[in-house]
């Protein structure tokens, strides 16, 4: 049994203590928007946040986040940048198949609650999530107009 | 002479069984391509207007998309043709995936299967194609791929929306006493003088009205939202993580399984010892399948959630019997191709003139041989299939591109005689989802645990070591100039496993024949618009136990590579511009001509770049479009390579959505940069090695080049796929300007400077 807080809602979990993340928010929580692409890391389509950092959580046990805050695509409009996220998604039509866009997003929100100016290199470094459907050019565009959404909210 | 007469023989085959159609579509002829689907109710307050869309009392249209969306925006396009001749607000448009029904068959995409050349109009070609297509109806197959998607939704769904529009107008009509004559549309509603009602004020009445078996369609001049780049309708879903993949279905009680099969090809299961992994929490059942023509011996565990059952799935003891092909490896293979590439007996898909005594004859000849491998498709969306058996019936969640070989194929391993199929969104396809491995094996694990839904999911290992996979493919290409360093004489012939041969065999075992003549194999071979005197393009067929399949493009992934990467290097040889040089071909193809020089135009053709760095180009016509790419590369000091800029430009007739258009050039490219740069499946004892993304390496955005697409409109007679065409031409591309920067002459796939 492990207690998670997940979109600010403390959850029991009935399972193991080394089951990774993703399992307990997909099956025992049924928060399904976080996707399994890989299991060893290396796509993060499992990306959620952990205490505000993206966390790959195909590979981080629960007992790793027990008592952090943890934020998921279902529970990202908690997240200052979301809004002007999602805005910029839509406006650039990012989404293709859209299955490894919730963790791109979550990527985008850690990355702009960081660095509200990310150069094309902070992109680069900051955005290491595969996408088979090729949205990259879309994404790094998203991004700069999320980030000057961002900005003009802020003067 | 040979093989010409066998040529005949087969049209004549197709010919008789075309006949056998012909007539078994005149007896036919009474269908109906706008009625309603059979055994669907209507939502309450909704009423269907026609069998491709429904209108709500608040106006809402909600069309039945009959191809399944995957990431090319299909549930859009098709919406955007029905709004068109209905004459509603797009604002008012949503859509829902069409249930199995043969109404949405695919007859477009069979009817492409015949192996003509798309420019061939003459009267064999077309009752080919009519034969097929017609064929297409009767087998009723639901199905996405062959980018046919609007192809072949263009009329039925501009006449589908027409016909509801001419409906809502004949209700108004008897409403207000009127000739419908005296009625207008617009934005949804009806207008007489002094007078209007909304569609959904109108929709109950006009349900009532006979839906028109030939409605007026609109002018092109007057359209509205075809041509427009309308919002897509699922991109907020999918943003906000709302979107429902295969994998995300729950149900009440569901279970979870894990699978492992059999990692060498063709081999059996010899042991399992579960009795450690039933002892495992939450654990439920152990279950051994068979092989079958579809899918691999294999051990599952269902759990109640999917990583127990993987854990579960680790702990069981499992010995395989490898069987005959535990020796089978990369280099065999190649040794084996080979033989048949200068050996084995060939099957001729174009005869221009005579090119062999050419060849002989010739002063100048040049000649190479090219490589590409096999490829695995990695969608993002590992496999998975869910299933229910209970009373007789067994219901499937699956996103696959062909539901109704799912409905097919599921009832045999279910032992029921109903199947229902329900069809979430696919997280990428590119061909994969049109096998159905998963769910027969889905199917054959629901009937063992009766009453519980069961969601089978592939690990990423399962996922890449199991794959049909794009086929490894050799060629040999032969070239003669004339004395004017013209191209006289073309000799393009290769070597591979048949995916339309080996599909056909894993469904339908008894319906397999080498016979069957594989279009797939030759296409963007066969079908060139460049002007050659003499022409000869052979395809030799292999046989091997690694399952192959259509990957994003199918044939043209390669042909593209060996015919725009060996007609550079005929370029070179002739000390012509490889653009000029081609351009010279295609006085016959304003349209490719045309598209060339866009690219061309728009890449700064012959304007110097800096140092290291190349400029190449190509040009491939596929699935109806013609699209060429000029691609920039800068070749780093250890080899590495970089490609900083694509330049494409595409003539799909018309764009029913320039914005989607841009994007699916975009994803093409992607996607095929990743086949040129890193995509390699290698075998060794009879298994695949790569396992996940640490070995089967991805473009990442940070290695992303900027994309810029021109779309050359030509016009809606030529209309054209855009799923795929991204695809073919980005390989060569790259591969060409890696030899203007470095004058190397790469011939495999992935590129790597020695």
């Amino acid at each position: 049994m492990a207690r998670l807080s997940v979109n600010g809602t403390g959850q029991d979990v009935p399972l193991e203590e080394d089951t990774p993340l993703l399992w307990a928010l997909r099956d025992a929580l049924g928060l399904t928007g976080t996707k399994f692409g890989c299991g060893i890391a290396a796509c993060g389509a499992c990306t959620v946040l952990v205490d505000g950092q993206t966390t790959r959580s195909c590979v981080t046990p629960l007992s790793a986040v027990a008592g952090k805050a943890i934020h998921t695509i279902e529970g990202a409009a908690a997240r200052k940048p979301f809004a002007a996220v999602r805005g910029a998604w839509i406006a650039e039509q990012v989404a293709q198949c859209g299955y490894c866009q919730p963790g791109m997003v979550m990527a985008a929100i850690a990355l702009l609650e960081s660095n509200p100016a990310p150069t094309d290199a902070d992109i680069d470094a900051a955005i290491t999530n595969v996408c088979r459907c090729g949205t990259y050019p879309r994404i790094r565009t998203a991004i700069h107009l999320a980030a000057a959404a961002l900005a003009k909210q802020a003067r | 002479m040979k093989s010409r007469l066998r040529r005949r023989l087969l049209i004549a085959a197709g010919l008789v069984g075309g006949a056998f159609v012909v007539g078994g579509y005149l007896f036919y002829r009474g269908r109906d391509r706008l009625r309603l689907p059979e055994g669907v109710g209507a939502p309450q307050g909704e009423a269907w207007l026609t069998g491709w869309l429904r209108i709500g009392a608040d106006g809402a249209v909600t069309v039945m998309v009959p191809r399944q969306e995957m990431g090319q925006g299909i549930s859009t396009a098709l919406p955007m043709l029905v709004a068109e001749e209905l004459d509603c607000d797009p604002a008012s448009l949503a859509f829902e995936q069409a249930p199995v029904d043969s109404l949405y068959a695919n007859a477009t995409m069979i009817a492409d299967g015949v192996p003509f050349r798309p420019d061939d109009h003459g009267w064999l070609a077309r009752l080919a194609r009519h034969s097929q297509y017609k064929l297409g109806e009767l087998l009723g197959v639901q199905a996405t791929g062959g980018s046919t998607g609007v192809r072949d939704g263009w009329e039925v769904m501009r006449r589908a929306g027409a016909a509801a529009r001419a409906m809502l107008v004949a209700a108004a009509a008897e409403r207000w006493g009127i000739a419908s004559a005296e009625c207008s549309t617009e934005r949804g509603r009806v207008h007489a003088p002094g007078r209007s009602l909304g569609y959904g004020e109108l929709v109950a009445q006009a349900a009532r009205q006979p839906i028109p078996a030939n409605p007026v369609l609109k002018d092109p001049a007057r359209y509205r939202v075809i041509g427009t780049s309308l919002a897509r309708l699922d991109v907020p879903a999918k943003t906000e993580g709302k979107a429902q993949f295969g994998c995300d279905v729950r149900l009440p009680g569901m279970r979870f399984a894990a699978i492992a099969q059999c990692p060498v090809f063709g081999g059996s299961l010899k042991h399992a010892d579960a009795s450690k992994a039933r002892a495992l929490p939450g654990v439920q059942a152990v279950i051994e399948l068979e092989a079958t023509s579809t899918s691999a011996a294999a051990v599952a565990v269902v759990a109640d959630g999917w990583w127990r059952a993987k854990r579960a799935l680790d702990a069981i003891g499992i010995e395989w019997h490898d069987g005959p092909h535990r020796e089978l490896d990369t280099a065999a293979l190649r040794e084996a191709f080979t033989q048949l590439l200068d050996r084995g007996d060939a099957r001729t898909y174009e005869t221009l003139g005579d090119a062999p005594r050419e060849l002989a004859a010739a002063k100048q000849l040049i000649e190479a041989r090219y490589e590409v491998p096999y490829l695995a498709h990695a969608t993002m969306e590992p496999i998975n299939c869910t299933a229910l058996v209970k009373d007789g019936r067994c219901d499937v969640w699956v996103g696959s591109q062909a539901p109704t070989l799912v409905q097919w194929l599921a009832a045999g391993p279910a032992g029921v005689g109903e199947v229902r199929v329900h069809t979430p969104f696919l997280g990428g396809g590119f061909g994969r989802r049109a096998e159905m491995d998963v769910v027969v094996q889905a199917a054959a694990i629901a009937r063992r645990v009766p009453g519980t839904p069961v969601q089978l999911l592939w690990s990423r290992e399962e996922d890449m070591q199991h794959d049909v996979y794009r086929p490894m493919a050799l060629a040999r290409l032969r070239c003669a100039l004339d004395a004017e360093a013209r191209i006289r004489a073309w000799h393009h012939r290769t070597v591979s496993q048949s995916c339309t041969g080996e599909l056909t065999a894993r469904l339908q075992p008894a319906a397999a024949s080498d016979l069957m003549k594989d279009k797939t194999m030759a296409e963007g071979a066969f079908d060139l618009a460049y002007a050659m005197p003499h022409r000869l393009v052979e395809h030799v067929l292999a046989h091997q136990p690694v399952p192959v399949g259509f990957w994003r493009s199918v044939g043209h992934s390669y042909n593209a590579f060996f015919v725009e990467c060996f007609l550079d290097e005929v370029a070179h040889a002739a000390r012509r511009d490889p653009v000029e040089f081609r351009r010279a071909m295609l006085a016959g193809a304003p349209r490719h001509r045309r598209v060339l020089e866009t690219a061309a135009k728009a890449a700064g053709w012959g304007e110097p770049l800096p140092p290291r760095t190349g400029r190449g180009i190509a040009l491939a016509e596929s699935f109806h479009s013609i699209v060429a790419q000029a691609a920039e590369v800068q070749v780093a000091a250890d080899g590495g390579l970089r490609v900083t800029r694509v330049v494409c430009a595409i003539d799909c007739g018309r764009a029913v959505n320039p914005g989607i258009v841009t994007r699916q050039m975009e994803s093409g490219i992607v996607y095929g940069l990743t086949a040129a740069l890193h995509g390699e499946i290698t075998l060794k004892g009879g298994r695949v090695e790569q396992s996940n993304f640490h070995d089967y390496e991805m473009v990442r955005l940070a290695d992303c080049p900027k994309i810029e697409t021109h779309i050359v409109q030509s016009g809606w007679e030529h209309l054209g796929g855009v799923g795929e065409p991204g695809t073919p031409p980005i390989a060569p591309a790259v591969a060409n300007a890696v030899f203007a920067a470095t004058g190397q002459r790469l011939r495999r796939l992935p590129l790597r400077l020695a």
